[in-house]
C-alpha cells in the first residue's frame, strides 16, 4: 500500500507547506478552588467522607433491611425486601463512587503529564534480529530440509481433529425422519387442559378450541400419564391443533378436503410453518389467525393459507370424522408436515403423499 | 513510586511499602513493567469512558452470576410447585423455571440479584455498542489499532451469544419461546439443518439436554472467551496507548493526560461502583423479566408481545420483515424465509464491521499510525456510512417491535411492515445523504468561525447608520483545534499504462479504487490555507482598530447580556 | 367502511343448540321493562341494527349491522356495559368507553334483546365468584388461560395487536361478568368459548387467574405496563445508557477553575 498523496507532493501548484494555525503548545494550568483555598479543600474532604460514612450506614440498613423485612410485605406495591435490600446497596455503591471520583477530580494532582508515544512497530534491528532467530529455529529442526517427517507430522495432526469430532457425534441421535406426529386414524380431538373429548354439537360457529391428541391424556394402570415431562412436551410441539367452527358455505375446501370438516368443524396444527410458535389469535369474522411471534397469518376458511408475514407452507390441516359415540376423532396423521421447514422436509412430504 | 523512588525509604510510605515490595519483587520482578505502567497517561474525555461502562457491567454480571448459581438449578426434570408464589401453586414445571421461581421469591436477595444481573446484561451489550459507535465516528480504529477493533467485535458477539444463553435458562414461558425459534432458525440451515438441530437440543425439541447445554456454554464457556478477550483488549489499549482528541500541545507524537496511579485508578475504580450502584438502583427500582408472571414452557402456550432482549430485536424484526421464500430443489428444502434475516442478517453485521478498518484503508490508501481521533464531520462519508447502518440497524428494532407499536399508537402492524420492508433499503440512503450534508454545513461553519471570528453579541453603528454585529477572532487555541485534522489529499488518476504502454497490473481494480477513493472524498470541505488565514487576520484586525477595545478577556456576550467564555 | 362491517358479533349464536344458563326472556321480567328496552332500542341501535333488531346489510352483502336475534342478553349485556357499543365513530374496533346506559338501561336492552329469541344469558353472581375459588382452581385457571388467552391477551392481560389495527384489549379494571361474558358470547373477532368446552366452572376459574395476577404485587419495581422486553430495552438505553454517560460526562469534565495560582 503506498503512501498517501500528500498535498506538498503534487507536482504545479504550490500550496502552502504548513499548517494555516501553529500549535500554541499546552495552555498554562488553571488552579481549582481547592489547590488554592485550603479551607475549600478541607470541605471537599469533609463532603467526600461523609459520602463514604453514609455508604457504611447503608451497607448496616442493607443487612438490617434483610434481617427484618418478611419477603411478601409491599411497598408501593413492590417487593419491599427488593427495594430496601436494592436502593441500600445501589445507593451504598454509588456514594463510594462518586465518593472516590470526587477525591480525584477534586483534590488529587490535576497537573496533565505528556507521554511520548512511539510507533507500534519494534525497531529495525529487532525485527531482523527476530527473523533470524525464526530462520535458525527452521535450519536447526530440519523442517524443511525433512519434509516427510513435516508432512507426517501435518497429517496426522489433521486425524487428531477426527477424535475430537467424533466425540461430538453422541451430542444427539442422528435426525430421523419428522414426517410423523402422535396423531393416528381414530384417535380423538380433546381440549387442551381438561382433555375432555368434544362433540360437533358443542361448538357453535365461531368458537376456537384448543386441542391436544387424546393420548396426551392417556393414563396407564397406575393412573399416571403415559406420556409427561419432555416426552410430552415434544408430542405437544408437533401434535397441537386448533379447532374452529364456521359457516359451512364461509370454507372454500381445495380439491381433496371437502370432507375433512364436520358440519363446518375444521381442525388444524396449532404449531406455525415458520418457527414453530403456537398460534391461536383466532378471529373469528375473518377467520383468520396470526402468529405472534412473526404476524405470519393464515386463513382457516381458506385451506390455511398464507396471506401475510414470513410463513411459506400453509398451516396443515388434519382431517377430523366422528367416531361412533359422536366425538370428534382424527382421520389420519397430518398429511402435511408440521412445524417449521427443515433440509429434508421435500423429500419427507413426498414419502407422505406416496402413502397417503 | 517513579520520580521519589530514591529516597523513599527515608519517607513514611517507603519505610512501610518498601519490605513488600522489595519481597514481591525477589519473587516477580515486576518492577521494571511496573516503574512503566503505575504512571501511564491517559487523556481525558467522556466518551473515553464508555467502554468501561461495558467493563464494569461485565464484572458485576460476574459478581451477580455467581450468586444466583449458587440456587440455579438447570435441569429439566419434572416437579410440582409449592412455593411462594401462589397463582402457580401445584404446577407441574421443571427444576430449572422452579429453581428461578424460588431465586424470586424465598431467596432473600434473589430477585434483587436476578434483576440486577439481568439489568447488567442489557447495559454490558448496550454500553459494548455505544463504545464502538464512538471508536467508529473518530476513526480510532485506524492503524495500528485494527486488532482491537477485531477483538471489539468479537466481544460484542460473545455477549449477545451470552445474552442469548442467559434468557434461554430459566425455562419460563418466554424464554422456551426463544428456544423454539432458535429450533427453526437451526433446522433452517441448508443441508445439515436436522443435524445441527438433532445435535444441538439433543433430538426433538426440546428435549432434556438444551438447559443443562446453555448453562455450561453460558456460565464457563462464553464468559472464559470474554474475560480473555477482555483481558487481550485492555492489554492493547495500554501497549498502543489510549487515542485524544487533537487540541493544543496534544499531537501524534504524544498523549496528554492524568497519570493511572492516582488519578485514573480512582476515576475508574469509582466508575466501577458508580455501574454497580446504578444496575443495582435498577434492580431495585424496575422490574426486569418477571418469569412468574410468563408460566412455565409448554409448546402449546404463547403469549402475545413474545420478544427477545433488545440486542437480538434487529434479527427479530429481520425476520419478521423477510418474504415468505422458501424453495424446493436438489431435493433439499431451502428455507430462505428464515435463513438470509435470521443467520444472514447478523452475519452481515458483524462481516461489515470486521472488514471496514480493512476496506477503510484500501479506498484511503492511508498506512500512517493515527493516534488523534478525527471529528465525525471531519470524515463526512464515513460519519454518513455510519448513520445510514445505525438506519437499518434501527428499522430492524422497530420491526421486532411492531406488534407493541402497533397496539401502544392504535397503528396496524401489516402497514407497519409494510413501510419497513421498504424503508429498510429507503431510510438508510436518505440518511446517509442528510448526515454527509450536514456534515459538510459543519466543516463550513468551523471554517468560517475560523475566517470570519465569532459574534461578540456587541452591535455596532457605522457612521451612516447601518448596524452590525462585532466580530472577534477565536483564541488561538480553539483555532488550532478547529484546523487540526488533516487535509482532503488531492487525488491523481491512477496510472493505467507503464511507461511502455503496457496495461499496468491491477489496472481496473486500481481504477475502481480510485473512482471510490473520489467519492469518498467528494463535497469534503477542506480547511482554510494559510492565506486564507491571513486574509482573515487582516479583516478582523480592521475591527480591532475600533475606538473601544474589546480587552483581553472579552469572549463576548450572550443575548441576555451575560458574558459568554469559549 | 370496511371497519364497521367487521365490527359486532355472537350473531351467529341463534343456530346452535348449546344454550347458557336460563333460556332467554324469564318470567320475572316484567313487560314494562321490554318496553322500556325497545324504546331504548329504536331510539338508540335501530338506526344501525334495524327497527326490529334484524340486522342490516350493505350493497356488497356485508353487515352494516349485524342482527341481534338470538345474541342473548350476555352479548348486549358486554357490549352495552362496557361502552363498546353505542359506537361513537366507526373504526377497526369498538374501543371500550365510558358507558353511555346506567345499569338499569343496560338489564332493560339487555332483557328487550333476550326476548326476541333465545340465547345466552347474563351469568350469575355464582358463576363469576372468583374470590370462591381454591388455589387448586386457580393453578387451573392459569393453565386456561395460557392456553386459550395470552396468545392474544399477554400473559398479565395488557393485550396484543391483531391484523389491520384491531387489537385484543387489555384485561386491566375488567369486570368478572364482563370476562365471562365475553369468552361466552365471542364479541367482536374474539372466537367463543363455549360451556360444553369451557365449562362455567373453568370460566369462573380462568377469571380467578386473572384477579389473582392482577392482584399481585410488581415484586421487582416498576413494570412498564407488563410488555415485556421491548419496554425493558427502553429502560436500558434511556434509564441505564443515558446515567451512565450522564455520569461519564461528570467523570470527564473540567470542573471548576479559578485565576488565581499557588
Amino acid at each position: 500500500m503506498s503512501e498517501i498523496e500528500r498535498p506538498d507532493d503534487h507536482d504545479g501548484q504550490e500550496i502552502e507547506p504548513t499548517e494555516p494555525i501553529q500549535d500554541p503548545g499546552l495552555p498554562e494550568h488553571q488552579y481549582r478552588p481547592q489547590d488554592v483555598d485550603e479551607s475549600q479543600a478541607r470541605r471537599t474532604e469533609r463532603q467526600i467522607a461523609l459520602m463514604f460514612v453514609t455508604a457504611a450506614a447503608l451497607a448496616l440498613v442493607f443487612c438490617v433491611s434483610y434481617v427484618v423485612i418478611d419477603k411478601d410485605q409491599t411497598f408501593l406495591n413492590w417487593s419491599a425486601q427488593n427495594f430496601a435490600l436494592g436502593a441500600s446497596l445501589g445507593g451504598a455503591l454509588l456514594l463510594v463512587g462518586i465518593g472516590i471520583i470526587q477525591w480525584a477530580k477534586k483534590l488529587m494532582s490535576d497537573h496533565e503529564m505528556v507521554e511520548y508515544r512511539h510507533s507500534a512497530a519494534s525497531d529495525e534491528d529487532d525485527r531482523v534480529a527476530v527473523l533470524e532467530q525464526i530462520n535458525a529455529g527452521v535450519e536447526e529442526s530440519g523442517i524443511q530440509r525433512r519434509p516427510l517427517l513435516r508432512n507426517t507430522l501435518i497429517g496426522s495432526m489433521g486425524f487428531m481433529a477426527l477424535p475430537v469430532v467424533f466425540l461430538l457425534g453422541d451430542l444427539g441421535p442422528r435426525p430421523h425422519s419428522q414426517r410423523f406426529t402422535v396423531w393416528k386414524k381414530g384417535m380423538r380431538v380433546v381440549a387442551d387442559v381438561s382433555g375432555a373429548p368434544i362433540k360437533p354439537s358443542d361448538l357453535e360457529v365461531g368458537e376456537l378450541v384448543n386441542g391436544e391428541p387424546a393420548v396426551l391424556f392417556e393414563e396407564d394402570e397406575t393412573g399416571e400419564r403415559i406420556l409427561h415431562g419432555t416426552e410430552a412436551l415434544q408430542a405437544k410441539s408437533k401434535a397441537a391443533v386448533i379447532i374452529v367452527r364456521m359457516r359451512p358455505e364461509d370454507i372454500t375446501p381445495s380439491k381433496g378436503r371437502e370432507n375433512w370438516n364436520v358440519d363446518g368443524i375444521l381442525c388444524y396444527s396449532k404449531i406455525c410453518t415458520h418457527v414453530g410458535c403456537p398460534i391461536s389469535l383466532y378471529e373469528q369474522q375473518t377467520h383468520h389467525v396470526l402468529c405472534p411471534c412473526h404476524q405470519s397469518t393464515f386463513d382457516l376458511a381458506d385451506n390455511g393459507k398464507v396471506i401475510f408475514g414470513p410463513a411459506h407452507r400453509p398451516l396443515p390441516q388434519l382431517p377430523l370424522g366422528v367416531d361412533s359415540e359422536g366425538y370428534l376423532i382424527a382421520m389420519s396423521d397430518f398429511p402435511e408436515i408440521v412445524a417449521p421447514s427443515y433440509p429434508e422436509l421435500a423429500r419427507d412430504q413426498k414419502k407422505l403423499d406416496k402413502n397417503s | 513510586m517513579s520520580a521519589s523512588f530514591t529516597p523513599v525509604q527515608e519517607t513514611a510510605l517507603g519505610k512501610k511499602a518498601g519490605g513488600p515490595v522489595e519481597w514481591l519483587d525477589d519473587r516477580l520482578g515486576l518492577a521494571g513493567l511496573a516503574k512503566k505502567n503505575l504512571r501511564k497517561v491517559f487523556p481525558e474525555h467522556w466518551s473515553f469512558m464508555l467502554g468501561e461502562i461495558a467493563l464494569w457491567s461485565f464484572v458485576v454480571l460476574l459478581i451477580t452470576g455467581t450468586f444466583l448459581t449458587f440456587w440455579y438449578q438447570p435441569s429439566m426434570a419434572e416437579v410440582t410447585y409449592n412455593g411462594t408464589y401462589k397463582p402457580l401453586n401445584g404446577l407441574e414445571m421443571s427444576l430449572a423455571y422452579k429453581s428461578t421461581l424460588d431465586i424470586s421469591f424465598d431467596i432473600r436477595g434473589g430477585l434483587l440479584l436476578r434483576q440486577i444481573h439481568h439489568w447488567a446484561a442489557a447495559l454490558f451489550v448496550a454500553a459494548m455498542m455505544v463504545h464502538m459507535l464512538r471508536v467508529f465516528f473518530t476513526g480510532a480504529y485506524r492503524k495500528p489499532r485494527e486488532i482491537n477493533w477485531l477483538i471489539g467485535v468479537g466481544l460484542l458477539a460473545l455477549g449477545m451469544i451470552e445474552g442469548f444463553a442467559g434468557y434461554s435458562l430459566p425455562d419460563d414461558l418466554l424464554s422456551g419461546t426463544g428456544l423454539r425459534f432458535v429450533d427453526g432458525l437451526v433446522r433452517s440451515v441448508p443441508i445439515v439443518g436436522s443435524y445441527l438441530e438433532f445435535f444441538i437440543f439433543g433430538g426433538e425439541f426440546p428435549g432434556d439436554e438444551i438447559i443443562p447445554r446453555l448453562y455450561m456454554a453460558h456460565i464457563l464457556l462464553i464468559p472464559a472467551l470474554i474475560l480473555g478477550l477482555i483481558g487481550a483488549h485492555m492489554l492493547l489499549l495500554i501497549y498502543h496507548k489510549h487515542t485524544q482528541w487533537p487540541g493544543p500541545g496534544r499531537t501524534e507524537k504524544n498523549v496528554v493526560g492524568y497519570p493511572m496511579l492516582p488519578v485514573y485508578a480512582a476515576k475508574a475504580g469509582g466508575f466501577f461502583f458508580v455501574v454497580f450502584g446504578f444496575t443495582a438502583l435498577m434492580g431495585a427500582l424496575i422490574q426486569i423479566n418477571p418469569v412468574w408472571a410468563y408460566g412455565p414452557y409448554n409448546p402449546s402456550e404463547v403469549t402475545a408481545g413474545s420478544q427477545p432482549d433488545w440486542y437480538m430485536g434487529f434479527s427479530e424484526g429481520m425476520v419478521r420483515l423477510m418474504p415468505n421464500w422458501e424453495s424446493t430443489f436438489f431435493n433439499y428444502t431451502w428455507s430462505w424465509n428464515v435463513v438470509i434475516p435470521g443467520m444472514g442478517g447478523l452475519g452481515l453485521v458483524f462481516t461489515s464491521l470486521a472488514i471496514w478498518p480493512f476496506l477503510e484503508k484500501w479506498v484511503t490508501g492511508d498506512n500512517r499510525e493515527h493516534h488523534l481521533l478525527e471529528r465525525p464531520r471531519n470524515a463526512p462519508t464515513r460519519t454518513a456510512l455510519g448513520v445510514a447502518a445505525m438506519t437499518a440497524y434501527g428499522v430492524g428494532w422497530i420491526a421486532g417491535g411492531n406488534d407493541i407499536i402497533a397496539t401502544k399508537f392504535h397503528m396496524d402492524i401489516y402497514a407497519i411492515t409494510w413501510v419497513l420492508r421498504f424503508g429498510f433499503f429507503i431510510f438508510p440512503v436518505i440518511a446517509f445523504l442528510i448526515t454527509k450534508r450536514i456534515c459538510i454545513g459543519l466543516q463550513r461553519a468551523d471554517a468560517n468561525r475560523i475566517l470570519h471570528g465569532y459574534e461578540t453579541g456587541v452591535l455596532e453603528r457605522t457612521p451612516d447608520g447601518g448596524y452590525s454585529e462585532r466580530h472577534a477572532p477565536l483564541p488561538v487555541a480553539e483555532q488550532y483545534t478547529l484546523t487540526a485534522h488533516e487535509r482532503v489529499p488531492v487525488l491523481e488518476a491512477p496510472v493505467q499504462t507503464d511507461v511502455n504502454g503496457v496495461d499496468a497490473p491491477h489496472g481496473r481494480k486500481e481504477k475502481l479504487r480510485a473512482k471510490v477513493r473520489e467519492y469518498w472524498n467528494r463535497d469534503t470541505l477542506d480547511k482554510p490555507t494559510v492565506e486564507d488565514v491571513h486574509h482573515a487576520e487582516e479583516h478582523l484586525g480592521h475591527h480591532d482598530g475600533h475606538p473601544i477595545a474589546l480587552g483581553e478577556d472579552f469572549q463576548g456576550v450572550s443575548e441576555t447580556g451575560i458574558p459568554r467564555q469559549h | 367502511m370496511l371497519a364497521l362491517i367487521v365490527v359486532g358479533g355472537g350473531a351467529y349464536a341463534v343456530q346452535t343448540t348449546a344454550l347458557s344458563p336460563a333460556s332467554a326472556a324469564d318470567d320475572t321480567t316484567s313487560s314494562r321493562e321490554l318496553d322500556a328496552g325497545r324504546q331504548l332500542f329504536l331510539i338508540g341501535c335501530a338506526s344501525c341494527h334495524g327497527v326490529n333488531a334484524q340486522g342490516i346489510g350493505t350493497k356488497d352483502d356485508k353487515n352494516y349491522g349485524p342482527t341481534l336475534i338470538g345474541v342473548g342478553a350476555a352479548a348486549v349485556d358486554f357490549q352495552v356495559g362496557t361502552g363498546r357499543m353505542p359506537m361513537a365513530q366507526s373504526g377497526p374496533q369498538a374501543p371500550r368507553k365510558t358507558p353511555e346506559y346506567d345499569a338499569e338501561e343496560v338489564r332493560q336492552l339487555s332483557a328487550y334483546i333476550a326476548s326476541l329469541a333465545p340465547g345466552p344469558s347474563i351469568p350469575s353472581s355464582e358463576d363469576t365468584d372468583y374470590e370462591a375459588a381454591s388455589t387448586e382452581d386457580v393453578r387451573e385457571g392459569g393453565e386456561f388461560f395460557r392456553t386459550n388467552c395470552t396468545a392474544c391477551h399477554n400473559s398479565v392481560g395488557a393485550g396484543g395487536a391483531l391484523p389491520d389495527g384491531r387489537y385484543a384489549p387489555k384485561l386491566d379494571g375488567v369486570s368478572a361478568k364482563h370476562i365471562y361474558e365475553a369468552m361466552l358470547t365471542g364479541p367482536q373477532q374474539m372466537p367463543v368459548f363455549g360451556d360444553s368446552v369451557i365449562t362455567p366452572e373453568d370460566k369462573r376459574n380462568v377469571i380467578a387467574y386473572i384477579k389473582a395476577v392482577q392482584d399481585q404485587p410488581n415484586y421487582g419495581g416498576l413494570a412498564g405496563g407488563g410488555l415485556g422486553p421491548v419496554v425493558d430495552g427502553l429502560f436500558t438505553w434511556v434509564v441505564g445508557i443515558g446515567v451512565l454517560v450522564g455520569f461519564a460526562i461528570w467523570i470527564g469534565a473540567h470542573g471548576a477553575r479559578v485565576k488565581k495560582k499557588r
